[in-house]
């Protein structure tokens, strides 16, 4: 029976097993993904995150609330609650000034379109330290799907890559596969931010006849068919050029991704660039048809701030600008 | 038994890294406990044992990534077996010895993983991974400190609870 005995084997198995990880890393290189195993892996394990959080939220709130500073704590949370909604009102206005100043206003009824959000609880960081990922507690049995603009009050999260039925794997902004149509909201000039899997963000394909300066704020352009246009990415951190273009634009994220602990994913697709043209020029013939995007989507994220409260759906008036109102009710 | 307790200790890894990472996401990744978890089951139980558990872990930790699914799980894979091969042929008890094989099974981790990348590079046009010294010194150190502790903790476990059930007794 030695010969049935894997620990004698130890150099065949190792190769086998060595093999079979490269047969399927290869099947990838071809067809991109293998969904099955990534879909049930994930899903099961989802559940094992929401345990893990569960249980650590458990004794972190008995923690706070009957050994900490009971009262402090509930007014903390309040006041915190109305700077978040009052920033998100800050935000939605100005983009809407912003946006009345574009020709973009001739989109009148492609804006009015609502924006449907819910909210959803972040359950699990990313397994791998080399990714940039999180979980969410909301699935397809909550109308999840992927691609679909995961955002937060202080800008935009990223995006959903595998929603199973009761949790979903986001991809954050700042994943080094993750990237964005974005301009600066300044100048209007447009380029892409790119994720570094690090803390930073890098803005790309920038007309070098732009002006960026320190400071500057940058927004998604709404050219990816995943994010709605105007919401905040972050703020350019610092600018080189080399030969008169810019070789380094790097930009500070809006949203610090390490504290959150809900978000809001946005149910509706926003317009393409196709159908705003359309609109524009009264080319669309079905003022009925829905804003549904038929364009690929890339890997691009991007986008900002609406009041992330989990559990309630949400409607929020769409665009840039759009009004998304925060669910109450933790 | 001792499939059982490399399961958990697997399961525990994973659940803790997932958890713990919400809130260094993103900062550098200091730690990958998940390989911590990986060297001590070879450790202990030898290159069988640890190249399964490095297998098994690292395409767990790829499917809950936005990688390439069997990256992690090779990387892992190659370590838990050279890590175990190692492991029964020198003596691993003291804190050195340790200290040395966590930043090599670092090292190893690193360049399997980053040369895999690199390879894919063009076929996948994934994202290299650029690879900075400093950030994986770090990581290895972080990884040692933690795999030191947590060695150190179980193997002072049973004699402690020895100790305590027989002074019970003598009080008896």
């Amino acid at each position: 029976m030695a010969v049935l005995d894997i620990r004698q084997r130890t150099g065949w198995l190792f190769a086998i097993f060595t093999v079979a990880h490269l047969v399927l890393i290869s099947t990838q290189v071809k067809t991109r993904g293998v969904p099955l195993f990534e879909s049930v892996t994930f899903g099961a394990f989802a559940e094992v995150q929401r345990g893990t959080t569960s249980a650590v939220g458990r004794v972190r709130d008995t923690w706070q609330n009957y050994f900490a500073l009971q009262q402090i704590r509930r007014e903390n949370e309040d006041l915190t609650h109305e700077v978040a909604q009052l920033r998100i009102k800050l935000q939605t206005e100005r983009a809407v000034a912003e946006r009345s100043r574009t020709l973009e206003g001739l989109l009148e009824l492609r804006s009015q379109t609502a924006l449907t959000t819910t909210g959803a609880g972040v359950i699990g960081g990313a397994a791998n330290p080399e990714f940039r990922t999180m979980t969410i507690d909301k699935g397809a049995r909550d109308g999840l799907k992927g691609d679909m603009a995961v955002i937060a009050p202080e800008g935009v999260v990223g995006r959903i890559i595998l929603p199973t039925s009761r949790a979903s794997k986001v991809q954050l902004l700042i994943d080094r596969n993750a990237a964005a149509g974005a301009l600066i909201e300044r100048t209007r000039a447009q380029g892409v931010v790119r994720g570094l899997g690090t803390s930073r963000l890098q803005l790309e394909y920038l007309p070098s006849s732009t002006e960026v300066k320190v400071g500057d704020r940058v927004v998604t352009a709404g050219i990816d068919g995943i994010y709605p246009k105007g919401f905040v990415i972050g703020y350019v951190e610092s600018v080189q050029r080399s030969g008169g273009e810019y070789s380094d634009i790097v930009i500070k994220p809006a949203v610090d991704f390490s504290s959150l602990e809900a978000v809001l994913v946005v149910l509706t697709p926003p317009p393409t660039v196709a159908e705003t043209d359309q609109a524009v020029t009264g080319v669309e013939k079905d003022a009925g048809a829905s804003a549904a995007p038929v364009a690929p989507r890339s890997g691009t994220p991007a986008v900002s701030k609406p009041r992330v409260p989990p559990v309630a759906e949400t409607t929020a008036p769409a665009a840039p600008a759009s009004d998304v109102e925060p669910s109450e009710g933790r | 038994m001792k499939a059982v307790s490399a399961l958990v200790a697997i399961a525990l890894a994973l659940a803790l890294q997932t958890t713990l990472a919400r809130f260094v996401i993103s900062g550098t990744a200091a730690v990958d406990l998940v390989l911590v978890a990986v060297v001590y089951v070879a450790l202990t139980s030898g290159p069988v044992a640890g190249m399964l558990s490095g297998s098994a872990a690292g395409l767990i930790q790829d499917a809950l990534s936005s990688g390439v699914i069997g990256v992690g799980g090779l990387a892992k894979l190659i370590v838990g077996f050279f890590v175990g091969v190692i492991g029964q042929q020198f003596i691993m008890t003291a804190a050195l010895p340790r200290l040395v094989m966590f930043l090599g099974a670092t090292a190893l981790h690193a360049i399997v993983f980053v040369g895999l990348y690199a390879g894919m590079n063009a076929a996948l046009n994934v994202p290299m991974f650029p690879v900075s010294w400093r950030a994986l010194l770090g990581q290895g150190l972080g990884n040692a400190l933690i795999g030191i502790v947590a060695f150190a903790i179980i193997e002072a476990l049973p004699g402690a609870v020895e100790r305590r059930r027989m002074s019970r007794g003598a009080k008896r």
